[in-house]
């Protein structure tokens, strides 16, 4: 018996939804991060569950691109935290408050 | 068969998933947040995409993930006093929101259904197709994505350098456990600043 | 039982079989090596020729104290040496050790796992390896320990890249990314180190980087860093990071072996398609194995270490243009039909 694709798509919305409550109450900067990767990699469950379903493989190469970009916003993400630790000597998101009025 | 391996890993999928939301430690979360790339690895298979299977462990569990554990332990980030901003209105509102996310996804798909798909091919999951239509229908994304790439690597570069003399702040590089070098008796004279009396920077608590 | 069940237990049994052994073995013939090298006798005490020292040494592992930091992180310190095995023990699944045979009527390709991806693959399984390492030293609460982990981390994730980019250029000829594809390409064509010697002296030297030998050893540095990561592991837990990382060189070996000098097969001698030809096949890869550990523990003890900034130099100004290069050169011959 085969697995009916809309359990993978549930699986992907929780998934999703776990990363998103992740990333809204974390304070730690590289933890938000990690949600952010768990939310993305949702998104990619998503596309290859939708690729499989339709029989084409636009959403596995649409996946390709999708970890290509987060690989690369990742890098840039983690160089702008260690250029914050350097001043402020934290990443707690709530000591990052200087716009604040 | 196919059952049975897709509980086993949607299950360790989610519970990782869950672990790095909720554990204080980040370096917990960063090695759940691998097992969570792991799984769905396996799931990828499952569907019908082995590439994209060994490529989520290669680059984002191989490469990506280690990335963040290295700068983790660079800037020595402690555990949390708790995981979560508190137990405040932020904490119930996003659990409320991502309830009823997951809740619409999940009527969505329930009232859909899912219509039988094809059986998989050897010729459908191969990867000779996949990369006949990433050269010729998506050479241009492809092209793009180098480029972007090559231009996150040149950002990160730039953006994680040490502070240069022009006209900022000539800090002393924090390394985590260091003490703020105040007392001249404690380290001796530093040859790159003029005088070790004074602190380069203003402690921000 | 199905037959479908039946052929990868076996395969697997016999591929296990020859990895379990390579840490003892290598035990000895390392000590032997390095004390002929280092003109001394080595150990030749434990049985004729030290020949059962590697037993001697077992039960040393097994009987010694196992002492726990009490400041470690527990979980992560307990998992670490564990996860040591993972990568070591699921990539050589993929290493082709024979011909097709012919068993009952059926053709079974000897490789566990026949996936068109194979090369990826292993190469996606053995960049797990560096887990074992940041757990381990992370968790032994050790300055020393995080900084070779600190350390293993960053120069591992760089030659990688110089590795898949090397390995690459073997898969463009072939046109396929499964090993069983590689070996028959090599068995009509010359073995591949011959026209991409380039490709093979990358692959040669990130291969040592990977497998943290010298002289890329500064993770686990004995003059520097006390013992690096493993550090705080004693007896058992020291055993298993030992076979760990004599396995990973064994798989990486196998690996190279497979790419480079055509695996199983010699160039012009067609094995029977049956047990015999099975354990041709499995025994001429153990040679070249062989040949490729010896060439580890020559370099290892003939050259001194990399400083680390030596080492990251070398990987990504040195080695990774060198290793694009070769795919260009590769990838231009293919075309002009050379390849």
């Amino acid at each position: 018996m085969s697995v009916p694709i809309s359990w993978y798509l549930l699986l992907a919305a929780a998934l999703f939804a776990i990363g998103t409550i992740g990333a809204l109450t974390r304070r730690n900067g590289i933890s938000i991060f990690l949600s952010i990767e768990l939310m993305l990699n949702a998104a990619n469950l998503t596309l290859v569950a939708y690729a499989r379903q339709m029989d084409q493989r636009t959403g596995q190469l649409i996946v390709f691109f999708v970890m290509a970009v987060a690989a690369a916003e990742a890098a840039v993400g983690l160089a702008l935290f260690i250029a914050v630790f350097r001043q402020r000597h934290t990443i707690d998101v709530n000591r990052m408050n200087l716009m604040r009025w | 068969m196919e059952t049975l391996i897709f509980a086993l890993f949607a299950a360790l999928a989610l519970v990782s998933a869950i672990v790095v939301v909720t554990h204080k430690s980040p370096i917990y979360s960063t090695l759940s947040l691998v097992l969570a790339l792991f799984s769905t690895a396996v799931l990828y298979v499952l569907l019908g995409a082995p590439f994209l299977g060994a490529l989520q462990i290669l680059v984002y569990a191989g490469a990506l993930v280690v990335l963040f554990l290295f700068v983790l332990m660079l800037l020595n980030v402690q555990k949390e006093e708790t995981a979560h901003a508190g137990r405040g209105p932020q904490l119930w509102t996003a659990i409320v929101g991502a309830v009823v996310f997951a809740g619409m996804m999940a009527l969505v798909f329930w009232r859909s259904g899912s219509p039988a798909v094809t059986p998989l091919t050897p010729e459908s999951v191969s990867l000779k197709t996949l990369a006949a239509e990433l050269f010729t229908r998506y050479l241009l994304p492809f092209e793009i994505v180098g480029l972007l790439l090559l231009v996150a690597v040149i950002g990160a570069t730039v953006a994680a350098r040490k502070p240069d003399a022009l006209g900022r702040i000539e800090e002393h590089e924090y390394v985590s456990g260091d003490e703020p070098r105040t007392d001249p008796l404690k380290s001796g004279p530093d040859p790159h600043r003029p005088s070790v009396a004074e602190p380069a920077y203003k402690e921000a608590s | 039982m199905n037959p479908d069940f039946v052929a990868p237990i076996v395969k697997y049994a016999v591929m296990f079989a020859v990895f379990i052994n390579v840490a003892p073995i290598m035990n000895w013939v390392e000590r032997r090596a390095c004390a002929y090298i280092q003109d001394r006798p080595g150990p030749n005490r434990v049985g004729p020729l030290g020949l059962f020292q590697p037993v001697a040494d077992a039960l040393k592992f097994m009987f010694k104290e196992d002492v726990t930091p009490s400041a470690a992180d527990k979980p992560l310190y307990l998992m670490a040496p564990a996860l040591a095995l993972f990568p070591a023990f699921t990539t050589f699944v993929l290493i082709p050790f024979g011909p097709t045979i012919q068993v009952d009527g059926r053709t079974v390709p000897l490789v566990v796992a026949d996936v068109d991806t194979g090369v990826l693959l292993f190469l996606a399984l053995s960049s797990l390896s560096v887990y074992s390492l940041v757990m381990a030293g992370y968790a032994s609460n050790n300055k020393f320990s995080l900084l070779g982990s600190i350390r293993a981390s960053a120069q591992l994730i760089s030659y990688e890249l110089a590795l898949t980019i090397a390995v690459l250029a073997v898969i463009l000829p072939v046109g396929s990314f499964n090993l069983l594809d590689v070996v028959a390409y090599q068995q009509t064509h010359l073995w591949n180190f011959i026209p991409q010697f380039i490709g093979f002296l990358v692959f040669l030297i990130a291969s040592f980087a990977e497998t943290n030998r010298l002289p890329f050893d500064l993770p686990e540095a004995e003059t520097e860093l006390i013992a690096g990561f493993h550090t705080e592991y004693g007896s058992m837990r020291f055993a298993l990071f030992f076979q760990a990382e004599y396995t990973n060189m064994a798989a990486l070996s196998a690996l190279g072996v497979t790419l480079y000098f055509g695996g199983w097969s010699l160039p012009g001698i067609e094995y029977p398609h049956n047990w015999l030809g099975a354990a041709l096949g499995l025994a001429t890869l153990i040679a070249k194995i062989a040949l490729c550990m010896a060439t580890y523990v020559w370099i290892r003890w003939t050259f001194p270490r990399f400083r680390y900034d030596q080492l990251m130099r070398l990987g990504w100004k040195v080695l990774l243009p060198l290793a694009i290069f070769n795919l260009v050169l590769v990838a231009a011959m293919t075309l002009a039909g050379w390849l």
